[in-house]
């Protein structure tokens, strides 16, 4: 019901009748910018569904080439994240941030064409793409956080994450039908996927405001945000078990490969349906993330974000388990969207109101960044651990380490009681 | 900005979704390639893959031949379209498009009659078959074992003609590295190359960042490594050597030397081809290579060089790729 206001992303409908009134608790700033991402999503996903056909039918590399280009740059994304974040805040223009990383990504599509057979070119084209995307969730997830009362957020990232998802799902639809016209020019699919991407930029710079109706508004005789006031954002407890937790949550995590991987060997799936394991998570996390933001601002963020490690621990247990067959594929997709959809947006819901709003971006950009480097971590010790104790042993142990990672955010996060409750400090 | 009303944003919006959209129908518009036509055949003949003095390839992705003794010279083009062809003994491989999105592995006869199709998933890559004709693999890229890396992954598969026993990855063989039981999700096998046997046959397999030359046995499901950073492997007509791709300091990224190595004493010889190889080379005898090589516009040509490090690379068929012996 929450994508009933894709259609309508600007105004604040007057409130007439409850049901206007629930919609409306969305804020229209929230609904810019889930178009904005629906929008630029589908952009993305249409260059991903072709980009290794491209490069190995179109060009002619040698995956092993492609394989050369991967990998490298995660590392500088996750730093530059955080620089983002921190000038996002120091200078109060998170939607400019976020417009660079959006423009930066749709720049990248044009690149590609320019790069030719350059394998470099290429390596050069698809980290600045990252770099966009590395730069501009923070200062996206700020503005959600600024324009929502706190006890909204789990809706609003919800309704984001949603709208967030569709576009992943139209992508690459778009760009099976831009081939279907044009036949085998990956060209086409590029300038076009460019195109979307850059009405993205447009609607961004027209509709998202930096400075939402009733948001917290530092006053411009506030001192600018320093340096030290960025490291000593790690000094405070809340912020610094939060980081901790989401960093935690990275490394419970083994990675969308593996999992698939297992699931398709455990159901002895044939090899043609292997892409659509992530198509039916993916159904799973569109599906689910409105109504588990919505039950988070109802019972609480934690319990939500444990109820999400619970569903993937049941999601590992189930490939190590008894059940085969297509009940085991429906049942590990579910509860692994289920995860998704229950963690992704609702963390950082759970994140934003412990951010001091003058810092916040930068917070939100530490909380992404933690994440997303213990996340390799885990997918190398779980590679690791399937080469020593075979596939079934090693998920097994992920699932046992769920469950000690589960422990370890209820001791993280419980404490503070104003966590769990809605009366969440600005 | 501010001052815009809502109405007015909506129109700017609607503005540049009908200015874009033009850009990118009209992108289109002149990218849209005009539907494909079989090429002309040339010559009285029909392309057909009996042992002769002929060289297989393919040209503007269809099956052709041309006469060992004039291989730039007239040209025989079949209407049957392939990414990667290979024949011995009358039996073909045929890597073909199936949809946009997949391919079908294709055993063809000696009039390219289809046999035996098995769909595989993935980008089309190698194909091979035994000396005997009795033996075919492929291999393909896939896209999403590792779907959050981009990373790409292969399988490779094998088919007995002759049982209709298939193999469709090679890695659910067991695995000994090094003299010991291997086991990672990371292994990818490549550039299967069959021996006399029809049952042993060398490979390359790929975990943990390197690159083996393994030997594989298709009855007892088993391969074992026998040298690091050997690619592709193409055994030599006697049995005696191996073709393969060699990256430069171990390195990929350095690009490769196309490379033989005698099984006997392990040594490896570099060829007169300098330009990075990234192909599983074709025996045209005991002792010329022949492989694929790019232009910068990504333009294919087959090009020959003598096995034994002597002599100079030769541009033999223009314009094609996938060479074959038909033997």
């Amino acid at each position: 019901m929450y994508l009933s206001t894709v259609s309508r992303p600007v105004t604040d409908p007057p409130e007439v009748g409850p049901r206007r009134r629930r919609m409306a608790m969305v804020s229209g700033n929230v609904v810019a910018l889930g178009t904005v991402s629906l929008i630029t999503d589908i952009s993305a996903e249409m260059v991903a569904a072709v980009l290794p056909l491209y490069l190995v039918l179109g060009l002619q590399l040698s995956p092993v080439a492609f394989g050369v280009l991967d990998g490298v740059h995660t590392g500088a994304t996750a730093l530059l994240r955080v620089v983002g974040g921190y000038a996002a805040d120091r200078f109060r223009r998170r939607k400019l941030i976020a417009g660079i990383g959006y423009t930066l990504s749709a720049v990248a599509k044009l690149g590609l064409l320019l790069a030719g057979r350059s394998v470099p070119a290429i390596g050069a084209v698809i980290a600045v793409d990252r770099l966009g995307k590395g730069v501009r969730s923070a200062p996206r997830d700020a503005l959600i956080t600024l324009s929502t009362p706190p006890e909204a957020l789990g809706r609003a990232f919800g309704v984001h994450r949603a709208m967030d998802s569709v576009g992943a799902f139209l992508g690459p639809l778009a760009a099976f039908a831009v081939l279907l016209v044009v036949g085998e020019s990956y060209d086409a699919v590029f300038v076009t996927s460019f195109c979307v991407a850059a009405l993205a930029v447009v609607v961004l710079v027209l509709f998202v405001r930096e400075r939402p109706a009733g948001a917290p508004t530092d006053g411009p005789d506030d001192p600018k945000v320093s340096v030290r006031e960025a490291f000593g954002l790690l000094r405070s407890r809340p912020t610094r078990r939060i980081v901790l937790a989401a960093a935690l949550l990275g490394l419970a995590t083994i990675g969308d490969g593996f999992v698939y991987l297992l699931l398709q060997r455990r159901a002895e799936l044939d090899l043609h349906w292997f892409p659509l394991l992530a198509v039916g998570t993916s159904l799973a996390y569109l599906l689910l993330a409105a109504p588990l933001g919505v039950l988070a601002d109802r019972i609480g963020r934690l319990p939500v974000v444990i109820g999400g490690y619970s569903a993937l621990g049941a999601a590992y247990l189930l490939l190590a388990g008894p059940v085969d067959g297509w009940p085991l594929i429906a049942l590990t997709l579910a509860l692994y969207g289920a995860f998704y959809a229950a963690t992704d947006g609702v963390l950082i819901a759970l994140a934003g109101p412990v951010l001091p709003a003058r810092l916040r971006t930068t917070g939100i950009a530490l909380v992404q960044t933690g994440q997303a480097l213990a996340y390799l971590v885990s997918s190398v010790l779980f590679g690791l651990a399937w080469q020593a104790w075979g596939p079934g042993n090693a998920i097994r142990v992920a699932a046992v380490a769920v469950a000690g990672v589960l422990v370890v955010t209820l001791l993280l996060l419980a404490t503070p009681s104003r966590l769990v409750t809605r009366k969440v400090p600005r | 900005m501010t001052a815009l009303s809502t109405r007015a944003k909506l129109g700017v919006v609607a503005a540049s979704a009908v200015l874009l959209g033009s850009v990118a129908a009209g992108y289109a518009a002149t990218a849209a390639e005009p539907a494909r036509t079989p090429p002309p055949t040339s010559g009285d003949q029909a392309v057909t893959l009996d042992p002769g003095a002929r060289l297989l390839a393919i040209t503007d992705r269809h099956v052709s031949t041309v006469a060992t003794a004039d291989p730039a010279g007239p040209r025989t083009v079949s209407g049957l379209e392939c990414l990667r062809v290979y024949a011995a003994a009358g039996t073909g491989v045929c890597l073909k498009p199936e949809t946009a999105w997949s391919y079908q592995v294709v055993v063809l006869d000696s009039a390219l009659r289809q046999q035996r199709a098995v769909s595989v998933p993935g980008l089309p890559n190698r194909a091979r078959v035994s000396a005997s004709g009795r033996m075919v693999s492929w291999t393909t890229f896939v896209g999403g074992d590792s779907y959050t890396s981009s990373g790409f992954s292969t399988r490779t598969g094998i088919l007995d003609t002759t049982t209709g026993v298939t193999v469709s990855s090679l890695e659910e063989f067991a695995i000994t590295r090094d003299g010991r039981s291997y086991r990672s999700p990371d292994v990818n096998f490549w550039g299967v190359t069959f021996t006399a046997d029809d049952n042993r046959f060398y490979a390359t397999m790929s975990t943990g960042g390197k690159r083996y030359l393994v030997r594989g046995d298709v009855a007892a499901r088993s391969v074992e490594t026998l040298k690091e950073n050997v690619e592709c492997p193409s055994l030599s007509p006697d049995g005696t050597r191996v073709a393969f791709k060699e990256a430069i300091d171990a390195d990929p990224a350095k690009g490769w030397r196309l490379s033989v190595l005698d099984l006997a004493t392990m040594r490896v010889t570099a060829t007169a081809e300098t330009s990075s190889v990234d192909d599983q080379a074709a025996w045209l005898d005991g002792g010329t290579l022949a492989y694929t090589l790019r232009q910068d516009d990504g333009q294919p040509d087959v090009w020959t060089v003598p096995a034994d490090g002597s002599g100079t690379p030769k541009l033999t068929i223009p314009g094609a790729e996938s060479p074959s012996p038909l033997t």
